[in-house]
């Protein structure tokens, strides 16, 4: 673990914490290359939401088109702060940037509980050490994908 | 020049400096010759690693040409040293390409513009034609042996228009904004609840002319043929080619677009691109700006 991984990781759930490690322990030229791995993994959206786009909401901060959406886990209509909670994303292969920053959010977050989502630190995007590889106007669309998904949480039915 | 004119487009000859746009055909048989060095400019920073034309070179906006402290270009070691890197040389004919009908790669084309590389052309289409055609796309990187490249100062004067001059110029030199109906109008600063851009003011500056850049884009990311690009510029703004002109957008990418094509396609005498943009303009202390449709007019004092 590289000096001052601990403080990037401090207080992040473990599969979060994982990620950050991996981001930092490899060197900035592959960082970006591993970027682009998480965009070609990003999960196809469910059936039931590539028939209804209009069901996501559209992340404007993005420079290409993203669109974002969280559900309860199992479709259940309400649930509480412990229940776990699954996010679906939406970006179009010639935006990769875009598809690798929801793909790390992806990884990182779905099955959180809705309290883990919303105790994740305002700074989490920054601390994958890609600001100055792909520069701080790019980063804040990760950044406003976090927002959003922090406030959609927040939204969803509670029982 | 040393590598020859595109003369396979009827279309290009039209246009007044026919020299700076290749077909991807000619590129499909000419980017591989010597003295040719193709680049791809991009606004994602990652379209390039999921493929890009056989042999060519990635430049990136913001992390090659943009510095990280300053809001500014290289300056001229740095720029010598970029295209060194790059394999990049004086004489090369540089051809770029790019994603969203060729924005970035008329950014890139621009900023080394201000240095003077002479030979710089843009591949019509950009890199959607290239897909849409089929034509061969690589993930290999083909390394470039390092280059001489002279340190030539950055002449900012021609072709760059800085926040004063734009001051000094309302109510005396044609603005042209060429941003969405909603910027220009000031409609758009945010939405609801989430801070979008970081502006403080919506509208567009005094005067300015509003030609959202993509009108002189084809469906299919080519220019538009000259006849169709004059009856915007000319006839229905009104500008004079022998007049200088000024164009600005948020950041100055999609006004290096409507630069190159009044610079290059139509050949007028003075077209500067006020890059700044309304990141600035929006957000200085004491600057008029105009919002709603209308072009508003100069200030008192400015006329």
């Amino acid at each position: 673990m590289n000096p001052g991984t601990e403080a990037q990781t401090e207080g992040l759930p473990e599969s979060l914490a994982e990620l950050v490690e991996d981001f930092q322990a490899v060197p900035a030229t592959d960082r970006l290359q591993l970027l682009l791995e998480f965009s070609r993994q990003l999960p196809e959206l469910p059936e039931r939401y590539g028939e209804h786009p209009e069901a996501l909401e559209q992340v404007v901060e993005c420079q290409s088109p993203l669109f974002l959406t969280v559900e309860w886990e199992n479709q259940t209509e309400t649930g509480t702060d412990d229940t776990p909670v699954r996010l679906f994303f939406s970006a179009p292969p010639e935006a990769p940037t875009t598809r690798g920053f929801a793909s790390i959010l992806h990884e990182g977050l779905d099955g959180l509980s809705a309290a883990q989502i919303r105790d994740l630190p305002a700074d989490l995007t920054e601390r994958f050490a890609l600001t100055e590889l792909v520069s701080p106007l790019r980063m804040r669309g990760m950044s406003a994908m976090l927002e959003r998904i922090r406030r959609q949480v927040g939204q969803l039915r509670r029982a | 020049m040393s590598v020859d004119v595109d003369t396979t487009d009827a279309k290009f000859a039209q246009y007044a400096h026919p020299e700076r746009l290749v077909s991807t055909s000619w590129v499909a048989e000419h980017g591989a010759d010597p003295g040719v060095v193709v680049i791809e400019s991009d606004e994602d920073v990652l379209l390039y690693e999921t493929g890009h034309l056989p042999g060519a070179v990635k430049v990136d906006w913001h992390t090659d040409l943009n510095l990280p402290d300053v809001r500014d270009y290289l300056d001229g070691q740095q720029f010598s040293e970029l295209m060194s890197r790059k394999g990049i040389s004086r004489e090369d004919t540089i051809v770029v390409y790019g994603d969203k009908s060729n924005w970035w790669a008329a950014y890139a084309l621009w900023v080394f513009t201000l240095f003077g590389h002479e030979d710089v052309r843009l591949m019509d289409g950009g890199r959607d034609k290239w897909v849409a055609e089929g034509r061969e796309l690589t993930t290999a990187v083909t390394p470039r042996p390092a280059s001489e490249y002279p340190v030539v100062e950055r002449d900012d004067s021609r072709i760059r228009a800085y926040q004063p001059e734009v001051l000094d110029a309302l109510g005396s030199v044609p603005l042209i904004d060429v941003r969405s109906e909603p910027e220009y109008t000031g409609q758009r600063t945010h939405m609801a609840e989430y801070p979008q851009e970081g502006v403080l003011r919506g509208g567009h500056i005094p005067t300015a002319a509003s030609v959202p850049w993509a009108r002189a884009a084809a469906e299919d990311s080519t220019f538009k043929a000259r006849p169709d690009l004059e009856a915007i510029y000319l006839d229905e703004v009104g500008l004079d080619p022998s007049d200088p002109v000024i164009a600005y957008c948020r950041i100055g990418e999609r006004s290096a677009h409507t630069w190159f094509v009044l610079e290059h396609l139509l050949g007028f005498d003075s077209v500067r691109n006020y890059d700044g943009s309304w990141t600035e303009w929006g957000n200085s202390v004491r600057v008029p700006i105009v919002s709603g449709s209308e072009r508003g007019a100069a200030p008192e004092n400015r006329r």
